[in-house]
């Protein structure tokens, strides 16, 4: 079973800052991670090589520094890295990611199964993972927290907000991943080493016959008009005593402020 | 930190061993403490990481045979938690004695499990009345045409009862004194093998410590390490090469004291500024962090020395594992300062240090043994040097 998971290096905090000026992510000094709903589908894309053999590719799209994201997911005992990257791409939004993706999994030929984390902290779009099977034509099913395949086909359960739904779907398929399916597996000594030889493969614009019209800033139909900081939430108030006498302060409070 | 010029496998190594430490032994180092669990969860993440095997040659499936790379995770592992720190250590001094002294059937049938994590090995030489005396050994293996009946008891055995491999010494010939003992690996579960009940210790205290019973246990002489006679031989030289280990963790455990001092030092507010602003709080920072890079420099360069190919280095490693020791003890204790009466509350983990800190004086021969290892080494270069 062939499988491929494409991942993205985010910067290592939940709490991104955003420089007011520019409205753009402030990343000096913000060490670069795995995406971690990425390690996830790695995990799972692992778990189901021990089950049933083949190899586990992983992708990425990002600039050569993003080689390290492909060299943790090979010391966590992926097989192959492919590194997409081209100045090209650079401004690329989640349509020209989606498709840049897709173009270069074209390019690695046969596959059973492509695997994505739900959506990346850093932009939290969600959307390259559904981008990349529509591109590809192929069914789709998100937010996965577990996952068997068999034979050809494969079951999925989705953690949704109210309810999980199971759903079955044909291979090859797209699925992205929760983070309640696994626990990475931390790196291991061996497969560290292996990562530091490993050769990344790189493809370029050219190489998977990109159309320039979907590629990049200038492929990227959304704009940012703005991104800001909303202001801290307050602590809110919290009523003690009786709740005779709780729903007297409430009520008198939602009478101060003239709402009844 | 001085510089020790590490590879970047051994930066690896040391950082990955951090890595596992901090995700699977840390959340659990307080509950593992009160409760004495043996700490599997984490040895088994250590095994996963392919840490269990850095003392042990590739051939026998291990990472390489590098005492210093076995000390870099040794530290980094007591760096977290001390118990956890010697049962890592004491599946390499239960082990040390077959790839030292194992026939080739040995070490192929008995290492690489050990290197893979898979089992535990644990070494028996101590009795109730045989601790820095060995001489004083009791337990007897008589030889009985192709077999020896075992019988006798090991006290205080790390990783007692959970280890799969078993090295033991007992006496073959008790007229012989020292030269009647000889080495014996013992497979957990063969009849007449029993353990008795879990030590229940000051620190180190997830870690397991028991009586290893023998009663007519009977063992193909296959089982015999080396040459009858060599028992007291595969100990010395077993313990020379495993004492840099106990010096490591010793590091680890002041390592880590050092740490939380510094990191309460600067949180603590006293008089409107921060603890470490004050220079009485600052003086005893200073010496615990010169004491414990001696410490880790005597360790490193001890460890360096038997991986360059030395014969003789029972100084250094005496040495490495004396003032390691002595300053995980010392380090721990004035960590309990820094950190005043929190320090003594059971909430911080720096009390734990200290209780871990103290065995490091005492196991793998007592610190006053190792004194005198280390003055008989000195007469013996100085008689060598008056030739």
């Amino acid at each position: 079973m062939d499988i491929i998971v494409c991942i993205k290096q985010v910067p290592d905090t939940t709490e991104v800052r955003i420089n007011p000026e520019t409205n753009t992510l402030i990343r000096e000094g913000v060490p670069s991670i795995v995406n971690p709903f990425d390690e996830n589908a790695i995990e799972a894309a692992l778990q189901l090589k021990d089950l049933h053999g083949g190899k586990v590719t992983v992708v990425t799209m990002g600039p050569p520094q993003a080689a390290e994201a492909l060299k943790t997911a090979i010391a966590m005992g992926a097989d192959e890295a492919v590194l997409v990257s081209d100045r090209a791409f650079a401004g690329s939004d989640t349509w020209a990611t989606s498709y840049t993706l897709s173009q270069a999994i074209k390019k690695l030929g046969k596959f059973d199964l492509i695997l994505c984390g739900k959506q990346a902290i850093d932009g939290d779009t969600a959307q390259v993972g559904p981008g990349i099977a529509e591109w590809l034509g192929l069914p789709q099913v998100t937010f996965a927290s577990k996952i068997e395949v068999e034979g050809n086909k494969c079951k999925v359960e989705r953690l949704l907000e109210e309810v999980n739904e199971v759903v079955e779907a044909p291979l090859p398929v797209v699925i992205t991943v929760v983070k309640q399916i696994n626990t990475p597996r931390l790196p291991s000594l061996k497969g560290l080493m292996r990562a530091k030889k490993a050769e990344i493969k790189t493809l370029n614009a050219a190489e998977i016959n990109g159309d320039p019209k979907n590629m990049g800033l200038n492929g990227s139909p959304t704009s940012v008009v703005k991104i800001f900081t909303p202001p801290a939430r307050g602590g809110g108030e919290i009523l003690g005593g009786e709740p005779a006498e709780i729903v007297d302060k409430l009520i008198a409070k939602i009478k101060d402020r003239k709402i009844i | 930190m001085l510089d020790y010029l590490l590879t970047e496998e051994q930066i690896m190594i040391r950082d990955l061993a951090r890595k596992v430490s901090l995700e699977k032994a840390l959340p659990k180092r307080a509950e593992w403490d009160e409760t004495g669990e043996f700490p599997w969860e984490a040895l088994k993440a250590y095994a996963a990481a392919d840490l269990c095997g850095l003392y042990i040659p590739e051939e026998l499936g291990g990472m390489g045979q590098s005492v210093f790379n076995f000390c870099l995770a040794t530290e980094q592992i007591s760096r977290t938690c001390g118990g956890v720190g010697v049962t890592f250590a004491a599946s390499a001094l239960g082990s040390t004695p077959i790839l030292l002294f194992g026939s080739p059937e040995q070490k192929k049938k008995y290492m690489p499990p050990i290197a893979a994590g898979k089992i535990l090995a644990a070494f028996g030489l101590t009795e109730a009345s045989a601790g820095s005396d060995a001489a004083g050994l009791e337990t007897t293996a008589i030889k009985d045409g192709d077999y020896y009946i075992v019988n006798g008891t090991k006290q205080w055995i790390t990783n007692g009862g959970e280890a799969d491999t078993y090295t033991v010494i007992a006496m073959t010939d008790k007229k012989r004194g020292a030269r009647g003992a000889s080495a014996f690996i013992i497979e957990k579960g063969t009849p007449g093998f029993t353990f008795g009940k879990k030590e229940n210790k000051m620190g180190i205290r997830c870690s397991a410590t028991r009586e290893l019973v023998f009663q007519d246990c009977k063992i193909h002489k296959g089982q015999l390490l080396g040459k009858e006679g060599l028992g007291f031989i595969v100990a010395m030289k077993t313990l020379d090469l495993t004492r840099p280990g106990i010096g490591a963790q010793a590091v680890g455990i002041a390592q880590v004291a050092l740490d939380e001092a510094l990191k309460y030092s600067r949180e603590r507010i006293q008089f409107g500024k921060p603890i470490a602003s004050l220079q009485a709080i600052q003086h005893i920072l200073a010496d615990m962090a010169t004491q414990i890079e001696a410490a880790r420099a005597l360790v490193y360069a001890t460890a360096r020395m038997i991986d360059a190919g030395a014969t003789d280095y029972t100084l250094p490693a005496s040495e490495a594992k004396l003032f390691a020791s002595d300053t995980a003890m010392k380090v721990t204790i004035d960590a309990i300062q820094v950190l005043g009466g929190y320090g003594y509350m059971k909430e911080y983990p720096v009390e734990k240090m200290a209780r871990d800190a103290k065995i490091t004086q005492i196991y793998e021969g007592t610190n006053q043994i190792q004194r005198n290892q280390i003055g008989l080494a000195l007469i013996k270069e100085l008689a060598a040097t008056k030739k």
